[in-house]
């Protein structure tokens, strides 16, 4: 079997008594987008950076295309990066930029010029190749900084949220470029970000971070669908979640009702249940529960009801046409499906 | 604890070394000295607290400590609410002319401070234009031309601090104070004065401190009012006494000293008291504040401006007051001086290489600290010593220097006596606000300038020279006029320290003014003050040059 483009084995990374990392394992393909995705201070950051060499890990090791890396500084590697803040440099031009890494015997001036000229049409800036960082806005910046980042061809692409900068509109617009661009030349890319909806959307793996460690790696759709734990559950995508207790066939509710769930807990373990919205049945079907109508959150193409259901926060999705005459106050069924229910035990 | 193996680290490690070594050899190792000499006999034998003893058990001793502390006292008392005013007037008023304003206001900080006070002995002295206006049996050689002449020296240092600190309002208090209904006064007590309250403590530590360390002044128009600063200089260079010269520099430091942690300590307070989401405020028009401020700074600024004027004037006289005929025969230095116009000229190349030698070290060395990555004790040994000059008096340095080189067994002895050793003690004496420029110049910067210079396999070296330094070029611009300027105009960082053929032109306007050639003193001060106004003037017409292209116009 092959073996991924870039390994991370056993990273730690402590300062002081604080272990920003703790026993990160990852694999990421040739030419694969991972997205490593947490809250802040879960240590994606540092791992990045642990990957670029900017921050030596104070344990384990990191290959690149089958070399040890672990040890070698930032320069003597083989990746762009394009950072938070772009760091481009206020001094140069946009085309000095993007030829900044372009020097040396292997980049004589006639193929400096017309890598520059191909790297400019391939973000769109060949016209804004005069200008200075600050003639530009925000998303061309952007772009500078990731054509800078790819001149010299890298073997690894490192993304440090290089899309939270800008305005919502622009965000969803570069998403979509950067997601192109890099399905296209197949470089493999490393992207650290804390916006779920941004990883789910580019990432062909998401690796889910939480206090130093990797709490899942999985497509899109599996961490989506099939949460590792309840922190996985509860910050990746929208869900609703209550206490309860393992019992035989599901879980049993404060109220001392049983729900039927896939669990194969011990019965009597305290666990968290999650639910997503989209998976509230509105029907009255053997075993549903009845709920009250507490708020209606109208979000355009979707209305989200908050429901109490017998004690339980559940909140459901329906579409805006299908709200009829419903009101705050209104009494209703609801069916959770088994398959769908998310149960963990409490202690992790 | 793992840190960045970077593999250019060993060789910042090495430079930020020989900034350390630098730094011990050009001031810790000098300070311990003189410390240690405070201690010991002529013959170097310890004799404890023998001389303090001596310095304290007698009231002639204690006098001087005494002096300078009043006069500065009351120096800082006159010199604030001025300088408060006019930095309002700068800062929260519509004053027409509000640059040239500024402009006056910087004039004294460019000359040496004994021209302030050669001014005030051709306007109030035995033979002044306004000697009349003095009281009888009054006199400008004592307490009342010190405290005169360092109002004016120390003005624009206060003016500064204060319109920082008047400068940094936001709007939205006032607005949140006008719609509550608070009047102008009651706005002026309970918005303004208080945000303004650790950049009063600020200037009057500031104030204070260069009142009491002040050498020229006391020195011109002392007469025989012996403060603090001519002690040390009659003990050293009259007495040839190191020892109680050193007691006495350790009492002079000690001002220095506390001044400089209630300096620091106002600044952090300052710097905690604007939110990064203020709105600057702009002052509206409103006659009743803005005449009443014209009239205060148009006063000030016009004494500031006779003062220059009347040294220039005198300067221009044949034979005050006796023959008023104008004339340049007293900038023929050479019939005034040993030295004659050479002095300036070893001045020029004290001044030049100082600029020289020390922006490309304060810059670097600041760089090293701020983004080296360099760890251990080293950095911070460093800080704590680029930090340090600001608390020691120019005098206090320079007697170190003489006992520190001008000891036998010290190997950079040779340097004693050369233009050397007054270009270190400059380039150390000005160190800190230098250092401090450099420092806020590259914080600005941003932090992954060098990872991304480095992902692209770009030397680290020529990212510094490419990007940082093109950068930071207006603060380096501002670090070399500022270490040129005061260089020129400092007389108590090198009084102690010149050789026969290295003599400063500020000494040699002591050296004029102590001989009786006034006209010629004040000629020199002017000529000084002329080299470092262009120097001022060459710096904003390069900074207005660098203002083009990618840079964001001010």
């Amino acid at each position: 079997m092959q073996r991924p483009y870039l390994r991370i084995e056993g990273v730690g990374r402590d300062f002081g008594t604080f272990s920003a990392l703790v026993d990160v394992d990852i694999g990421v393909e040739r030419g694969e987008f991972l997205c490593l995705l947490g809250p802040s201070g879960c240590g994606k950051t540092t791992l990045l950076r642990a990957i670029a060499g900017l921050d030596v890990p104070t344990r384990g090791e990191i290959f690149q295309d089958g070399k040890l890396i672990t040890d070698l500084p930032p320069s003597q590697r083989d990746f762009g990066i394009v950072f938070q803040s772009y760091a481009l440099f206020p001094n140069m031009t946009v085309a000095t930029n993007v030829g900044y890494g372009l020097r040396g015997p292997a980049w004589p001036k006639a193929r400096v010029a017309a890598r520059l000229a191909e790297l400019l049409a391939l973000v769109g800036l060949a016209e804004q190749a005069g200008r200075y960082p600050a003639q530009i806005s925000g998303g061309q910046q952007q772009r500078v900084a990731l054509a800078r980042a790819l001149a010299n061809e890298p073997g690894l692409l490192l993304l440090d949220e290089p899309l939270s900068a800008l305005d919502a509109i622009v965000r969803l617009h570069l998403r979509t470029e950067l997601r192109l661009l890099q399905r296209r030349l197949g470089v493999t890319t490393v992207m650290v970000t804390h916006d779920q909806e941004e990883a789910l959307s580019l990432a062909d793996r998401v690796a889910v971070m939480s206090d130093g460690r990797v709490v899942q790696i999985g497509t899109p759709q599996e961490v989506y669908d099939r949460p590792a734990n309840a922190f996985v559950a509860g910050f990746v995508g929208r869900s609703a979640s209550f206490a309860a207790r393992a019992a035989p066939g599901g879980v049993t509710i404060a109220s001392g009702r049983h729900i039927p769930a896939v669990t194969t807990l011990p019965e009597g373990t305290p666990v968290r249940a999650f639910i997503r919205p989209e998976d509230v049945m509105l029907a009255d079907t053997p075993g549903s529960l009845g709920a009250e109508l507490v708020g209606i959150e109208f979000l355009g193409s979707v209305c989200r009801l908050d429901l109490d259901a017998e004690g339980l926060p559940l909140q459901a999705e329906i579409a805006p046409r299908a709200l009829g005459g419903l009101a705050v106050g209104a009494m209703l069924r609801v069916a959770l499906p088994p398959d769908k229910l998310m149960v963990f035990a409490l202690n992790g | 604890m793992a840190e960045p193996r970077l593999n250019d680290s060993t060789l910042l490690r090495l430079c930020l070394g020989f900034a350390a070594l630098l730094l011990a050899a050009g001031l810790a190792a000098p300070l311990g000295l003189m410390l240690a000499r405070a201690f010991q006999d002529i013959d170097g034998n310890f004799v404890g607290l023998v001389h303090f003893r001596a310095y304290f058990g007698s009231p002639a001793l204690l006098l001087p400590a005494w002096n300078s502390l009043w006069t500065s006292a009351v120096t800082t008392a006159i010199v604030l609410p001025l300088a408060f005013t006019f930095a309002y007037g700068m800062t929260r008023s519509r004053l027409p002319g509000r640059a040239v304003f500024r402009a006056i206001m910087l004039i004294p900080i460019l000359a040496p401070s004994l021209l302030p006070a050669l001014s005030l002995i051709y306007l109030f002295g035995n033979q002044g234009l306004l000697r009349v206006l003095l009281p009888e049996g009054g006199s400008i050689y004592g307490p009342t031309g010190i405290i005169v002449a360092q109002c004016i020296y120390t003005f624009p240092h206060a003016a500064m601090i204060l319109s920082v600190a008047l400068g940094m309002a936001d709007a939205r208090l006032f607005e949140a104070a006008e719609t509550l209904k608070a009047g102008h006064w009651r706005i002026f007590r309970d918005v303004t004065l208080p945000a303004a309250r650790y950049g009063l403590v600020s200037a009057s530590v500031v104030v204070f401190t260069l009142a009491v360390t002040d050498f020229g002044i006391p020195k011109v128009i002392g007469g025989q009012f012996p403060v603090l600063a001519t002690d040390v200089y009659r003990q050293v260079i009259g007495q040839q006494n190191f020892s109680m010269g050193a007691v006495v520099a350790i009492i002079l430091l000690l001002p220095a000293i506390f001044g400089f942690f209630a300096e620091r300590w106002a600044q952090r307070l300052q710097a905690a008291g604007i939110s990064g989401r203020a709105v600057l405020y702009r002052p509206k028009r409103r006659a009743a504040r803005d005449l009443p401020l014209l009239a205060a700074c148009l006063a000030i600024a016009l004494v500031l401006l006779s003062i220059v004027g009347m040294a220039i004037w005198g300067s221009l006289i044949r034979f005050w007051p006796y023959n008023m005929a104008l004339t340049t025969a007293n900038y023929d230095f050479s019939s005034f001086d040993a030295q004659g116009w050479g002095s300036l000229w070893t001045s020029l190349t004290m001044a030049g290489l100082t600029a020289l030698v020390g922006t490309p070290l304060v810059f670097w060395v600041a760089y090293l600290l701020e983004r080296g990555g360099v760890s251990g004790w080293l950095p911070g040994f460093v800080r704590v010593a680029a930090i340090a000059p600001l608390a020691v008096p120019g005098l206090v340095l320079g007697l170190a220097y003489i006992l520190f080189f001008n000891h036998p067994a010290n190997p950079l002895g040779f340097i004693y006596g050369t233009v050397a050793i007054l270009v270190l003690n400059c380039v150390i004496h000005f160190y800190t606000v230098a250092h401090l420029t450099a420092v806020t110049a590259i914080r600005q910067l941003d932090p992954e300038f060098e990872a991304v210079g480095a992902s692209l396999r770009v030397p680290r070296w020529r990212t510094f020279l490419r990007v940082i330094v093109p950068i930071s070029l207006p603060a380096i611009l501002d670090i070399a006029v500022y270490l040129f300027v005061n260089a020129m105009a400092t007389v108590s960082a090198v009084v102690f320290l010149y050789g026969p053929d290295t003599k400063p032109a500020s000494v040699a306007v002591v050296h004029m003014d102590e001989a009786g050639q006034v006209a010629s003193a004040a000629a020199m001060a002017c000529v000084i003050l002329a080299i470092t106004a262009s120097a001022k003037l060459l710096q904003l017409g390069a900074s207005r040059l660098l203002s083009g292209g990618w840079r964001p116009a001010h």
